[in-house]
C-alpha cells in the first residue's frame, strides 16, 4: 500500500524532471558546442567526425580572432559596445523625459503625441531601411556608429517611454506633491524624488535597448559598408568568408561566442528586471 | 457598463467640465508645468520625426519615383506598383514568406505552449528551468545563425553526426542542397531561439489566472482536460492572441536566418519578403522599387499589428 502510494506520489514528478532536463539538454548543448568548439585547436576543429569534447584545450582561436579581418575582432566588440552603450545612454536619458512629460506634465496634444509615437510599434525599421539609409546618406551619417546609434534609439524609443510613463503614472501624485513643498522645483522633484523610484523602469529599458543594438543585424548590415566599422553580428559574416579555403569552425564559434557570452552574462545578472520589462510591455 | 449606463452626456473635453480656477499663480505653474512637459517630450519627439516619420513617408514618396542610388530620380507614378504584381521574383519572395510563417507559427506556439505549462509550478527547480529555457532568446539572431550553421555541417557538425548515428543520412548529406531540407534547419533553429521568449509571455498568462478558479473547476469534479478546455484556455485567449501577432510578424519579417544560413539559395529557393527589398535597394540599388516593396509589406504588417491591437481590447472589455 505504501508503496504504491510512494509510486503514485513520485512518478509524476519523476516524469516532471525527466522532460525539464530532456528540454534542458536540449537548450543548452548548442551552447556547450559553441564553446567547445570555439576552445578545440585548429585541427581537431574540422576532425569529421566531431569530437565531443575539446581533447587539448587551446585559446588559439580566440588569440587568432584579433588578427582575421582588415582590424581584428577586438577592435568590433569597441564598435558594438560604442553603438549599444551610446543608444542605451540616449534612449534611457529621452525616454525618461519623455515618459515623465507623457505621465506627470500634460499638455494640450500630449495623448496624441503619445499615441503617434506608440504607433511606431506597428511599423518595422525593415519597412523604412530604404529611405532611412538615404537620410543618413543625406546627413553625412552614413557608415558612421553615430548614425546607427541613432536608428537603434528612434526603434526603441517607443518601447523606452511606454515603459517609463507606466512607471511614473504608477507613482501617486502625493509623492510629487510633498517634493514640491519641500521646495524642490518640478525638475528638482523628477531627478530627486520620482527618478529614484522609476529606477526599474530605467533598467528594463536600459537592457532592452542593450540587447537590441547588440545584436541587430539587418540595419547593421546594410547602413555600414566599411568592414573596420562593423558590429559584432556582421562581423561574423566576415569570419565566416574571410578565410581561404575550407571555413575554419573553431574560429567562427569563437566569434559566436564572443557575441553571445556577454547577453548571456548580463541576463542571468539582470533577469528580473529583463523578464518583468517585457511581460509589462507585452501585456499591456 | 457604468459608463454607458449614464445617459445623453454630451463628450465634452476633460478640462471644460471642471470649474474654472482662480486665475493667478496656480494658472502660471500650470502653464509652467505644461511647458515644461513639452520641452521634455520634445528631443525624444525630433528624434522619432527624423528617424522614422519622415522616412515612414519618404517610402510612398521614393515608391513613386525611378530612384537611382546616384543621379537623378524621375517621377513613375504606381509603376512600381505594377511592376511588383507581375515580378515573379518578389512574388516567389512573398510565397516563401508565407509558407515559412505557415511552418513556423504552429510549431512554435506548440513548444512554447508546452514549455510554459512545464514550468508553471511554485518551486526554486521550476524557476530554474525557466531561465534556462529562456537563455538562447538573449542570443543575437546572427549569432544563434552561425551556432546552428556549424551544428549541421555536413560531416562536421553534431546535428548531421546524430543524424548519422541513427541512421538519418549520410555523412555528407548536405542539408543546405535543397530548399526544403534548409527551410528545416532554419526553423529548428528559430524554434530553439524563440520558444523560450513564446514560453514566457504564456507563463506569465497563465499566471494572472487565479489559482482558486481551477482548483474550484476541479473540486467540481472537471477533469485535467475539462479544466484545461473549459476554463484555462478561455482565459488564456488574450495572451494566446498576442503570442499569435508576434510570431507571424515576426516570421514575416525573417530575414538574417535566411540570409545567414541559405543565403537564399539553393537557387533563390529562400528569399523571403525583406530579403527581397534588401536585394532589390541594395544588391541592385534601385531604391524606388524597394521602396515600392517595402510599402506592401508594410500595408501587410500595420493590417497584422491593427488585428494585435484589435484583439487585445476586446481582451480588455471581456
Amino acid at each position: 500500500m505504501n508503496l504504491i502510494a510512494d509510486v503514485r506520489r513520485t512518478l509524476p514528478r519523476a516524469a516532471w524532471w525527466a522532460a525539464c532536463l530532456c528540454v534542458s539538454v536540449v537548450t543548452l548543448y548548442p551552447l556547450y558546442t559553441m564553446l567547445s568548439q570555439s576552445l578545440k585547436t585548429p585541427a581537431e576543429a574540422t576532425e569529421n567526425p566531431p569530437t565531443l569534447y575539446p581533447h587539448g584545450l587551446s585559446p588559439e582561436n580566440y588569440t587568432a580572432l584579433g588578427n582575421t579581418g582588415q582590424v581584428g575582432v577586438w577592435q568590433h566588440v569597441g564598435n558594438s559596445l560604442v553603438v549599444a552603450a551610446g543608444a542605451t545612454l540616449l534612449t534611457v536619458v529621452l525616454a525618461t523625459l519623455a515618459g515623465y512629460g507623457f505621465a506627470k506634465l500634460r499638455f494640450r496634444g500630449s495623448g496624441v503625441l503619445f499615441f503617434v509615437i506608440l504607433a511606431t510599434f506597428m511599423i518595422p525599421f525593415q519597412a523604412i531601411i530604404t529611405p532611412l539609409f538615404s537620410i543618413l546618406h543625406g546627413m553625412g551619417l552614413s557608415n558612421t556608429l553615430l548614425g546607427l546609434a541613432l536608428v537603434y534609439t528612434t526603434f526603441q524609443l517607443p518601447f523606452g517611454i511606454f515603459l517609463m510613463r507606466n512607471s511614473f503614472a504608477a507613482l501617486p501624485p502625493s509623492i510629487e506633491e510633498a517634493a514640491l513643498t519641500d521646495g524642490c522645483g518640478l525638475v528638482g522633484a523628477m531627478a530627486r524624488v520620482l527618478l529614484p523610484v522609476a529606477i526599474p523602469g530605467v533598467i528594463s529599458t536600459a537592457l532592452f535597448t542593450f540587447f537590441a543594438s547588440w545584436n541587430e543585424f539587418f540595419a547593421a548590415l546594410i547602413l555600414v559598408t566599411d568592414e573596420a566599422k562593423f558590429t559584432l553580428p556582421v562581423t561574423l559574416t566576415v569570419l565566416a568568408s574571410n578565410q581561404l579555403g575550407t571555413l575554419n569552425w573553431g574560429l567562427t564559434q569563437a566569434g559566436v561566442a564572443v557575441t553571445a557570452i556577454p547577453c548571456i552574462v548580463l541576463y542571468l545578472l539582470l533577469q528580473r528586471y529583463y523578464v518583468t520589462g517585457l511581460v509589462a510591455g507585452a501585456v499591456k | 457598463m457604468t459608463e454607458t449606463a449614464i445617459p445623453n452626456v454630451t463628450p465634452s473635453r476633460p478640462g471644460t467640465a471642471v470649474p474654472a480656477r482662480p486665475r493667478g499663480p496656480r494658472l502660471t505653474t500650470g502653464r509652467r508645468r505644461q511647458l515644461l512637459g513639452m520641452a521634455m517630450v520634445a528631443p525624444a519627439l525630433a528624434v522619432v520625426t527624423v528617424f522614422f516619420l519622415v522616412p515612414l513617408v519618404m517610402t510612398f514618396w521614393m515608391s513613386l519615383h525611378e530612384w537611382p542610388l546616384l543621379g537623378e530620380h524621375q517621377f513613375v507614378g504606381l509603376a512600381n506598383y505594377i511592376k511588383a504584381l507581375d515580378d515573379s521574383e518578389w512574388l516567389n519572395a512573398i510565397r516563401f514568406t508565407l509558407e515559412y510563417t505557415a511552418l513556423i507559427t504552429p510549431i512554435l506556439f506548440a513548444a512554447g505552449l508546452a514549455l510554459a505549462f512545464l514550468v508553471h509550478r511554485e518551486s526554486r527547480a521550476a524557476r530554474i528551468f525557466q531561465s534556462v529555457f529562456f537563455l538562447p532568446v538573449v542570443i543575437g539572431f546572427a549569432a544563434a545563425a552561425y551556432l546552428w550553421l556549424y551544428l549541421a555541417q555536413p560531416g562536421l557538425g553534431p546535428l548531421s553526426d546524430l543524424a548519422v548515428r541513427s541512421g538519418l543520412g549520410s555523412r555528407d548529406t548536405n542539408w543546405f542542397a535543397t530548399a526544403t531540407s534548409g527551410l528545416l534547419i532554419v526553423t529548428a533553429m528559430v524554434v530553439w531561439k524563440v520558444a523560450g521568449m513564446q514560453m514566457l509571455l504564456l507563463l506569465s498568462g497563465l499566471q494572472s489566472i487565479p489559482g482558486e478558479l481551477t482548483e474550484a473547476a476541479r473540486i467540481d469534479g472537471a477533469g485535467r482536460w475539462k479544466v484545461f478546455r473549459h476554463v484555462t484556455l478561455p482565459l488564456l485567449r488574450p495572451t494566446l492572441a498576442l503570442v499569435l501577432v508576434f510570431s507571424v510578424a515576426g516570421s514575416l519579417l525573417a530575414f538574417d536566418q535566411f540570409y545567414i544560413m541559405t543565403n537564399g539559395g539553393p537557387s533563390n529557393g529562400t528569399i523571403t519578403a525583406v530579403y527581397q527589398i534588401y536585394r532589390t535597394s541594395f544588391i541592385n540599388f534601385e531604391l524606388g522599387y524597394g521602396a515600392a516593396l517595402s510599402a506592401m509589406l508594410m500595408v501587410v504588417l500595420a493590417a497584422v499589428s491593427a488585428l494585435q491591437m484589435l484583439l487585445l481590447r476586446n481582451s480588455d472589455h471581456s
